[in-house]
This record gives structure tokens, C-alpha cells and sequence, in this order.
């Protein structure tokens, strides 16, 4: 493969070269930007900050770390120092932060270099990438169709070809139900595991940083780059994070629960279809089946728009136009400089969002909402302690749909809240969630599914992922068998 | 419908947010649609449950020394719309005081 076609490969293979001295790391960073970026992104618009000179430099200053050379784009809710850190909002228009987010430091620190920040639903509020003052991403599968989101620009780019890994951030799905649209990987992982020190916080008790990759293997290479407790984030867990080296061990004797009462119903049976594929894989794989009935998501839905929302109001009321970003040039006094520049700067989905989470949190209404959710959170903590009790990990969608088209759901809030309705759980619970893309469907459209596990159980999730990545043949299982994509092709 | 005009205003006040007078009704509409359908939390059993909390038992100390890193307060006032002296700057907060 020549240097030109780098962008094709998966990242372990891409720093292999850089690292044997067959592919330069500037090749190793422009091959996507000059290949598949030159004929997708003026379409799909992934990238919303990109700098050739600051690409460069990186390039220069990187290492032959695990990442030698590897492109990444990084959701612009992550601080990067190079880069504009904007969140998609108007309200911090050309906000450039002091420091690097933690995981973006170590992502340098393994030799990555930053490929530029990918677009988002402003403040990381949305399920379709629609809600970004740089306006919206589109699926590269079908340009009239979205990438999901929120963080629908690391996951298209991952999709088209861009670079190999992609970081994002997922408080109720916003990694796993763009990987699922996009048709590539996508690891929310345990609450905790991965730093969120310069992650722009949304919702504090169910953020978490989360990776975009094109194989299994590569999740892997940058969950063990950068999982790890840090002294800047309070809520990292400490100890080691569980090793993840052997994402080829397979899945034979372990026991997956089969929650089939969520989708009997509002499942789009192609959904449905891909549920059975990738079970029939991990049985041909030793893997058995644990038929169990599991909590509707409806209440993961409730629960998670009153606690996101409250904890959203109080972690945005930091942006008042006084510290960075915009301020409304017509402000007499503080109190209008306030109202005005949110006003002004946030965009429709966000101001709902802070006015529900107020609303859930102001005085005479803090019990019936607030507190009930919360009640309601160990209430759906609980059911999922329930059926790890039964089973080792659990299979299920990771949307009720595949990718819908661009303005089917802006006008309709709660129908877009609806669309997380079997990723919020994990975000509740703390416990870490796998999208895993299977094919596409007779339409051309991704079809995938979702692997939700106990705490620390990244390490067996990677390996259900790899059985069902190779189709549950159990002699492609290692590492050295390489899979083949389901590149988009344009139309 | 929970949630009415008044109510929009009363939260917005409280959120630092103003709804144009044209937005206020479909902004009801839509808050008070997502009300009802977390009303659907009644259906569970939670009476012996109590709240999730994130509050650490053992909340992890650190060594009661400067760290490395450290915001000069000139990087820290680069993203300000407005600083002088090494302050951030604001409109008049207290008007009318007599010395």
C-alpha cells in the first residue's frame, strides 16, 4: 500500500509503518485529508476547526508512541490549545483555551497528532448533529440522512476515511448512537475511567469521554492510551484501568443477556435483524444466550431529561460573558450583560435544556422532579445490577432506528430524546456501553449494535466486539486477521 | 399542560434567559410535552429507594502542594471580551453610591 492510500489503514497498522519508518509521519497525517477529506468533507462537513500549519507542527513533534503518527479529530467540546475550543455554540466564538484536555495530552503523549476538532450539536445537546451554530454534519452513507449525535463530526470522519480514531463524548449516547449512524465503533467506557479535565461539562454525573474507531483493535490501542486516573479529575477512579491487550480473546463460555421485550415493539426491524446476526455470531463463538426481560427504556428517558437538564442549568451558568467567548456588545448593566449574551449566544435545544433543568431544581418543584429522578436513577442502577447477576454482558440496540433524514426530528424535542432510548441507561448506571457496526443494510445504511457490560468490563465488551467484527468465525478471531471496512461510497 | 406563560417567564428570569414574547407560548408547549411524559416516573416503585448520590465515601485527598500547572493571570485574561488592569471588566454592577 503506498503512502498515499494510508489513510485506509487501521491505526495499529498506520503507527506500525510510521514507527518501521515506511510511511513519514506528515504522510501518515495528510493521507486522509488529501484522499477521502478532499472528496467527502466539502459534502459531509465533519470538521468545523482544521489548520495545515498546526497539523505540520504536529507531525513534527510527534513520537513513536503506541499512536506514532495516527490523526485524530477531536470533538470541539475537548480543550485543545491549537485549536479553537468552541462547542459547537456561538458563545464561545474563537475561544481558545489555555490548556490541553487531559486526553488530548495523551493522546499526543502516545505520538498522535490532532487532525482538528469535529462539528457537534452545540454543547454536545442533540442526537443528530443538527444543533451546531456552524450548522449540520451529514451521514457520508447518505448525505440526506444524519450522522447522529451529538458528536456526529468525529464519527463521520471516522466513517469517510479522515483518521482512524476519533475522540467524542457521550452523557446519554452521544458516542454510541453517531458510531451506530456512522457504521464504525464507538466506547463509552465506565464512569470515570477516561479523564474529563478539559471536557466542557454538560451533565458531571454522566459524562464521559468516549473513542470512535474504524476495528475493534484500535478502540483497544486508545482506550489503553488513554484510561488511567488523573490528579486534575476529582472523579477518575483510581487504581490501573483494566488491561485491554487481549481484545482477541473471544467470548466462549461467557453469557449474554437478551432483553427482547425492548423491542418488540418501536424497533425498526432491521435493527431487530442485526440484533440476531450478531447473537448467532457470538454463539458460533461458545457465547450463550440469556433471554431476560429488562425495564422499559421510557424510564431512562425520563429520568435522564431531569437530571441532564438540572445538572446542564448549573454547569452553563458559567458562560455569562464575562470570562471568554461572546459578550452582547449592548449591556447597561451586569444583570442585562447576562441575559443578553445567553440570549444571544446559546442556540433553541440548549436555552430549552437550561430552562427545564432550572425548572426541575427551583424551589416547590426540586421533589417532585429532581429528587424523583434521582430515586429513579437507583432505581435503573439496580435493574442493571439485577442482570449482571445473570448474565455477563448484555446485547441490545443501539438505536431504535437507523440514520434518520436531516429535519425529521428539529421541530419534535421529545420524538429526539426518544432516539437515545437505549443508550441513557449506561450514562445512569455508570457502566461502560460498545457500539458495534455489523453491516449495512439493503439501503446502504449502517446497521450496528450496542454491548453494555458491568463496570471494568471494557476488556470482554472488546472481545464480543472483535466475535462479531469477524462474524463469529472463531479461526479470524486474532489479531493478525485483518477486516475490511464498509467504506460509504458516494452516490 | 404543566407548564404556562407565567411559569416560562418565572424560569427564564431565574435562568438568565429572555424569550422573545412570540416564543413563549411554543416554548410552554414544549417543556410542558417533556413534563408529561417524565410524569411517567409515578409508575415506579421507589419508596424505599434513596437518590443517587456521586459524592465519593472515600473521597480522595491530595498532598496540600502547588501543582505544576498554574494560569498567569495574563493567560487567563486572553479569552476575556473585555479586561484592564488585570481584571476582568464588566458594566456597573452598584450604581449611585455615595463615597
Amino acid at each position: 500500500m503506498s503512502a498515499a492510500e494510508a489513510w485506509r489503514l487501521s491505526a495499529a497498522s498506520l503507527a506500525d509503518g510510521v514507527r518501521a519508518g515506511s510511511i513519514g509521519y506528515q504522510e501518515a497525517i495528510e493521507s486522509g485529508w488529501e484522499g477521502p477529506a478532499a472528496r467527502w468533507e466539502p459534502d459531509v462537513h465533519a470538521v468545523v476547526h482544521a489548520d495545515p500549519e498546526v497539523r505540520r507542527r504536529g507531525a513534527a513533534g510527534s513520537n513513536g508512541g503506541p499512536l506514532a503518527g495516527v490523526p485524530v479529530l477531536v470533538k470541539d467540546n475537548l480543550c485543545t490549545m491549537d485549536y479553537p475550543t468552541t462547542c459547537g455554540s456561538r458563545i464561545l466564538g474563537g475561544y481558545r483555551p489555555p490548556y490541553d484536555a487531559t486526553v488530548v495530552a495523551r493522546l499526543r503523549e502516545a505520538g498522535a497528532v490532532i487532525t482538528g476538532k469535529g462539528n457537534m450539536d452545540e454543547f454536545a445537546m442533540g442526537s443528530s448533529t443538527e444543533y451546531s451554530c456552524y450548522g449540520p454534519t451529514r451521514n457520508p452513507y447518505d448525505l440526506e440522512r444524519v450522522p447522529g449525535g451529538s458528536s456526529g463530526g468525529p464519527a463521520a470522519a471516522v466513517a469517510y476515511g479522515l483518521c482512524p480514531i476519533g475522540l467524542g463524548s457521550d452523557t446519554g449516547g452521544s458516542v454510541r448512537q453517531p458510531a451506530a449512524f456512522c457504521g464504525v465503533f464507538g466506547l463509552k467506557p465506565t464512569y470515570g475511567r477516561l479523564s474529563r479535565y478539559g471536557l466542557v461539562a454538560f451533565g458531571s454525573s454522566l459524562d464521559q469521554v468516549g473513542i470512535f474507531a474504524r476495528h475493534a483493535g484500535d478502540v483497544a490501542l486508545a482506550y489503553a492510551a488513554l484510561a488511567g486516573p488523573d490528579p486534575f479529575d476529582a472523579t477518575t477512579r483510581l487504581g490501573p484501568a483494566p488491561g485491554v491487550s487481549d481484545w482477541d480473546r473471544g467470548v466462549r463460555g461467557l453469557t449474554f443477556g437478551w432483553p427482547a421485550n425492548l423491542w418488540k415493539e418501536g424497533v425498526d426491524p432491521e435493527v431487530v435483524g442485526a440484533l440476531e446476526q450478531a447473537a448467532a455470531c457470538l454463539e458460533r463463538c461458545g457465547a450463550r444466550r440469556s433471554p431476560l426481560d429488562f425495564l422499559p427504556g421510557e424510564y431512562a428517558v425520563a429520568t435522564y431529561y431531569l437530571v441532564a437538564t438540572a445538572e446542564a442549568s448549573s454547569n452553563l451558568a458559567r458562560f455569562d460573558g464575562v470570562r471568554y467567548g461572546f459578550r452582547h456588545p449592548e449591556s447597561d448593566d451586569v444583570r442585562a450583560l447576562y441575559t443578553r449574551t445567553r440570549s444571544a449566544g446559546f442556540g433553541p435545544e440548549v436555552q430549552r435544556r437550561i430552562l427545564l433543568g432550572t425548572y426541575a431544581l427551583s424551589a416547590g418543584y426540586y421533589d417532585a422532579y429532581y429528587l424523583t429522578a434521582q430515586r429513579a436513577r437507583t432505581r435503573i442502577r439496580r435493574e442493571y445490577e439485577a442482570a449482571f447477576a445473570r448474565c455477563d454482558f448484555m446485547l441490545m440496540p443501539a438505536a431504535p432506528s437507523l440514520p434518520f433524514r436531516l429535519g425529521e426530528k428539529t421541530d419534535d424535542p421529545l420524538e429526539m430524546y426518544l432516539s437515545d432510548i437505549f443508550t441513557l441507561g449506561a450514562n445512569l448506571a455508570g457502566i461502560p456501553g460498545l457500539t458495534v457496526p455489523l453491516d449495512l443494510s439493503a439501503a446502504g445504511l449502517p446497521r450496528a449494535v450496542q454491548l453494555l457490560g458491568p463496570e471494568d468490563s471494557e476488556p470482554l465488551l472488546l472481545g464480543a466486539a472483535r466475535v462479531i467484527e469477524v462474524r463469529g468465525e472463531e479461526t479470524r478471531l486474532g489479531r493478525d486477521h485483518l477486516t475490511e471496512f464498509a467504506w460509504p461510497t458516494k452516490r | 399542560m404543566p407548564i404556562d406563560r407565567a411559569e416560562v417567564e418565572r424560569i427564564a428570569e431565574l435562568a438568565r434567559l429572555e424569550i422573545p414574547p412570540e416564543a413563549i407560548e411554543r416554548t410552554a408547549a414544549q417543556l410542558s410535552e417533556v413534563l408529561d411524559f417524565v410524569a411517567s416516573l409515578s409508575r415506579l416503585e421507589l419508596d424505599r429507594l434513596g437518590p443517587t448520590q456521586f459524592a465519593p465515601v472515600e473521597a480522595p485527598l491530595r498532598e496540600d502542594e502547588l501543582d505544576s500547572r498554574r494560569l498567569a493571570p495574563e493567560t487567563a485574561l486572553a479569552a476575556a471580551p473585555e479586561a484592564e488592569g488585570g481584571f476582568f471588566l464588566v458594566p456597573p454592577i452598584v450604581e449611585n453610591v455615595s463615597p
